[in-house]
């Protein structure tokens, strides 16, 4: 007999869903759907009651018309009173309308809450368990705090029925994961790791995710959960198929359960215990030899069933990375699957081989399948599948494949999907700086690169090429070559066009003799490409053909021509025409001396982190909680701006925000550009600013549209009233694609931002400092420098800061010190401080003295951050 | 743990929307147009796993899917699920649906929304797996049709016995 019978449906609802269905049109659907709102609407606040049927009709409709993606505004009232029905239907829907709708800040929580603790208290199981359902699903602050003590209890209690006991394991992961902090374990913890070995295996189940979550958050609280684990794991590889009966799947012994062991098992290093130790090893052992047992079933879920525990049981040989033995058998698997018919086992295959590849007691047996994964990247049709091929082959790269892996990724690059060039183009720009041996292949790959995917080569590539060039001469002759012989392409991409014009500027030189590359031809080669040029790539060719007067005397006439056309000398851009002039006065009046020292040879760059590996880890590193990596980064970020005024303060992928600002007496003004890094537009863009009552700031209107690429400015008038601590935060609102995005940006506007500098005479000064003797005058702190003790950095930190630096009044010379006055609206404060550095002892002693109290405080606060 | 559970049909209408992390409502529409743009331009027979769309979290969230007939069934999870557990989920999750509809279909989702619901919610409960055995999943709605059923003819009762007053 089928579960749900189809006759007993609700009529009311049925006759609607296919209105709506037969609706031809939007227009005509949204008619429909906005008469069924009015109706619902109206019973909902008509006289008559409502009985429970008709309330669970209208209730079922609300769903539909939500699911079609119409705001639902009203019925959460009639929802709330059905849960404090003792029909099991009404209360059962109310709940349903409550997981679907009700967000977790609604107003309603309390009332809701309200009838969740009469369910939780009420002994029966089905209520119980709506209830605890209700609590995962919703998951709010005000549901952890109302219920984080009562859910352990139900979930350790002796009598309670084995499904509530489910519920309640998952209802206390999922307010521990919202809430960590109102969700204590201390006294449950030894009561929930003994849930590993409970009779019913769906009670197990929920324990182990509840118990893997808290164990990634205090691992040493469960450590115990690792032997339970072991031994339960160890009994489902063993037994026989039927004894686990109804969660034997396909054939399979409860796979679900072994998954989430061997999950919880990755949470620990392997057991130090010998005999557990071994009893895992066998597992392990088992779960492998299965997998080369012929199948039980030809059906697609046993495999699927069966596999899904072998890759987690080769993730946990991956995690432990101490057996050898096992690692190398994993490999073996894992070779196999790379060629097996179904795509999703290929893919795992993939994916888990590039961990694999990190080992170092399996490196050299993943490298043995490197034929398989490129002909997986020339052959697969699924682009999913060719991705983790590329992710393989750059794991596994060495000194030793490394010329083979950078060919196939180039050749697969002609035909790659677009989605995934850009990473292509960094991996391959990576493996070839990292296994060059020879710098010629080197420069050979960055130009068929540049050749193949210009348009996915970022400016980190380019500039780490010339960056390469530069530092190595050996390379230099090879490098203006290769480039010379890639510009005679009639139509190349901008990018070759940039590397070209430095390389040549630089070392066209080492070509001159061959008449084939003589300096006019080259000259002529780079003019050629010239006006096919953005603005940026014409600055740098002026600059290469500068650099070629110098280089070559030789074409000086033919250049200065060029210069001296109107296209140049009138261009309307002001940083091409300034070049033009600039070049053309210097060619002209300075000697062959001179010009060989402003043209020299750049010298070498100072050595760094690749830029392109950098740009990789922020590419892979992006998704994960980018905003809050930005934040941080700012309000570290603000101590730097104490001491200055102009700056970036912010930059996420989207946005990045500059600064400038002046200060005078107590106003200040602050111009905020916002740029908008993305090719999209931004929409709806709006700030505001929130301060302490001491500052006033009052904001200029900003445009609500920036366009992709483009920057948009923004005026902040700043008052100070009185002197303040807090610094204000701007808040930025805006749509990127569909999403709001929120952002809040600490500004730099601290107290310091209002000095006067104060020079005053050696004997003025120690009268005012005695006169500002008072203890709660006198702030004083000692503390560790934190940079290199230089006099001429902090003496521009001190003048930073805002004071006035006086000579002659400390009879140390080492020892600074410094006046000022603070304006505010309401009064001034005048500001003696005295710096004490102790470089033997890499200390500072900062003494502050001003007329008030909270001034001395706030200031030293601020200037002793920055030593 | 599992972000969301969409059905959605071989042209886009939505059927089921289940998320288990708080959108707004036009978030949640975007979402589920996003993924079905991903997911209905795959050919069949190539892998059942892809990075999830930039709204739902990028490249460290995977759509995993299936695609029966007329509908496609798509979980969104984080890295902590296992890919093929995941895969054999959503086809326990279709089996037990076809067991309690008799031969399951479009329509039956259509007009029984809150059943599926019902069912869903005896397996995943706050974006985790709560049960897994087909078994357990029928005896529990089993139960629950057992009490409707039994208030309904209660109510039936009562309004029976108006009538004769």
């Amino acid at each position: 007999m089928p579960a749900v019978s189809k006759g007993d449906g609700m009529r009311g609802l049925a006759v609607f869903i296919s209105d709506i269905r037969n609706c031809k049109s939007k227009e005509a659907e949204v008619k429909r759907i906005n008469k069924e709102l009015a109706n619902i609407r109206s019973k909902f606040k008509g006289d008559k009651a409502l009985d429970g049927y008709s309330k669970k009709k209208y209730v079922c409709k609300l769903l539909f018309i939500f699911l079609l993606g119409h705001d639902i505004d009203f019925g959460h009232m009639e929802a709330v009173n059905l849960l404090s029905s003792n029909k099991y239907t009404e209360k059962q829907i109310g709940y349903l309308f409550i997981s679907v709708l009700v967000n977790s800040n609604s107003e309603l929580i309390r009332l809701i809450n309200n009838a969740i603790k009469n369910d939780l208290a009420s002994r029966n199981p089905t209520f119980m368990n709506l209830a605890l359902h209700c609590i995962a699903n919703v998951g709010s602050r005000e549901m952890a705090e109302a219920f984080a003590s009562d859910i352990p209890r139900i979930l350790v209690a002796g009598d309670t029925m084995d499904s509530v006991k489910q519920s309640a394991a998952l209802c206390l992961l999922r307010l521990n994961r919202t809430s960590p902090d109102l969700v204590p374990m201390g006294e449950w913890t030894a009561r929930v790791v003994h849930l590993l070995n409970d009779q019913h295996l769906g009670v197990v189940t929920a324990a182990t995710s509840l118990i893997t979550t808290l164990a990634q958050k205090s691992p040493d609280d469960f450590k115990t959960s690792v032997s339970l684990a072991v031994a339960r794991l160890s009994r489902i590889v063993t037994s026989a198929s039927i004894d686990l009966q109804d969660y034997t799947y396909y054939f399979v012994a409860a796979p679900w359960l072994s998954v989430k062991l061997l999950r919880l098992l990755q949470c620990y290093p392997p057991p130090e215990d010998a005999s557990l130790r071994s009893r895992l090893t066998e597992c392990l052992e088992t779960i492998l030899n299965k997998a080369q047992e012929p199948p039980k079933s030809k059906k697609v879920q046993h495999s699927n069933a069966k596999n899904a525990v072998l890759f987690e049981a080769i993730a946990l040989i991956i995690h432990h990375d101490s057996e050898p033995n096992l690692l190398v058998r994993a490999c073996n698997q894992l070779g196999q699957f790379l060629q097996h018919r179904e795509t999703n086992l290929r893919y795992l295959a993939l994916e888990s081989m590039c961990t694999l590849a990190s080992s170092e007691f399996s490196h050299e047996a993943v490298k043995t399948h490197i034929e398989t994964v490129i002909s997986a990247l020339k052959t697969e049709r699924d682009v999913s599948v060719r991705q983790r091929a590329v992710d393989l082959l750059y794991a596994m790269c060495d000194r030793s494949n490394s010329k083979q892996i950078v060919a196939e990724m180039l050749s697969y690059l002609e035909t790659a999907d677009y989605s995934i060039r850009e990473e292509i183009v960094l991996k391959v720009a990576i493996l070839a700086e990292k296994y060059a041996v020879d710098y010629t292949w080197y420069v050979d790959t960055i130009l068929n690169l540049i050749r193949i995917a210009g348009d996915y080569v970022s400016e980190e590539v380019w500039y780490r090429v010339i960056q390469i060039v530069i530092n190595r001469d050996d390379v230099q002759g090879y490098a203006a070559k290769t480039v010379f012989e890639a510009l005679q392409a009639p139509a190349c991409h901008e990018n070759l066009v940039k590397v070209g014009g430095y390389i040549l500027g630089e070392f066209g030189n080492l070509i001159a003799g061959d008449p084939r590359s003589s300096p006019l031809v080259q000259f002529n080669l780079l003019h050629s490409k010239f006006h096919l040029c953005s603005v940026p790539t014409r600055a740098l060719l002026l600059s290469a053909y500068i650099k070629f007067i110098n280089l070559f005397p030789e074409v000086k006439g033919t250049i200065q021509d060029v210069l001296r056309s109107d296209s140049q000398l009138r261009n309307a851009d002001v940083e091409l025409q300034q070049r033009a002039v600039e070049y053309l006065r210097l060619s002209c009046i300075a000697s062959t001396d001179i010009l060989a020292t402003v043209l020299e040879e750049m010298p070498p760059f100072p050595e760094r982190e690749s830029s392109i590996l950098a740009k990789l880890k922020k590419k892979k590193g992006s998704s994960k909680l980018p905003d809050m990596d930005d934040s941080r980064k700012n309000v570290n970020g603000n101590t730097e701006f104490v001491c200055k005024n102009n700056g970036v303060i912010y930059e996420n992928q989207l946005l990045q925000i500059g600064l400038k600002s002046e200060y005078r007496q107590n106003l200040g003004r602050m111009y905020v550009f916002y740029g908008n890094k993305t090719s999209t537009q931004f929409q709806s863009f709006s700030t505001s600013v929130s301060t302490a009552l001491q500052l006033n700031v009052q904001e200029k209107p900003v445009d609500p549209l920036i366009e992709a690429g483009a920057q948009v400015q923004q005026i902040l008038n700043i008052e100070c009233v009185s002197d303040f601590s807090d610094t204000p935060v701007l808040n930025i609102q805006f749509r990127y694609g569909g999403t709001l995005q929120n952002i809040a940006v600490k500004l730099p506007v601290m107290l310091n931002k209002f000095f006067q500098p104060t020079e005053m005479m050696s004997q003025d000064f120690f009268q005012r400092w005695k006169q500002l003797g008072a203890p709660q005058q006198e702030v004083q702190k000692i503390f560790k420098a934190k940079n290199q003790m230089d006099t001429d950095v902090t003496k521009a930190k001190l003048l930073g800061f805002g004071v006035a630096l006086l000579d002659g009044v400390d009879p140390n010379p080492a020892n600074f010190v410094g006046a000022g006055i603070i304006h505010t609206k309401t009064t001034q404060v005048g500001c003696l401080l005295r710096l004490e550095p102790n470089a033997q002892a890499q200390m500072y002693r900062l003494t502050l003295r001003t007329s008030k109290e909270s001034v001395s405080q706030r200031l030293c606060e601020l200037l002793s951050e920055q030593f | 743990m599992i972000k969301a559970i969409l059905i959605f049909n071989n042209h886009g209408k939505p059927r089921l929307s289940k998320f288990y992390e708080h959108y707004n409502e036009d978030t949640e529409q975007q979402i589920i147009r996003e993924t079905f743009h991903l997911v209905s331009k795959r050919d069949e027979n190539v892998c059942n796993f892809l990075e999830g769309g930039l709204l739902i979290g990028g490249s460290d969230y995977k759509l995993i899917y299936r695609h029966y007939a007329t509908l496609y069934f798509v979980f969104c999870v984080d890295s902590s699920e296992s890919e093929l557990g995941i895969l054999d989920l959503i086809q326990v999750f279709v089996e037990t649906l076809d067991k309690c509809f008799e031969n399951v279909c479009e329509l039956d989702l259509i007009f029984h929304v809150d059943k599926v619901h019902h069912i869903l919610a005896e397996m995943v409960m706050g974006g985790m797996v709560l049960e897994t055995n087909m078994n357990e999943i029928i005896t529990q709605v089993d139960a629950q049709n057992k009490m409707e059923k039994s208030e309904v003819s209660a109510s039936l009762k009562i309004c029976y016995l108006d009538q004769i007053q």
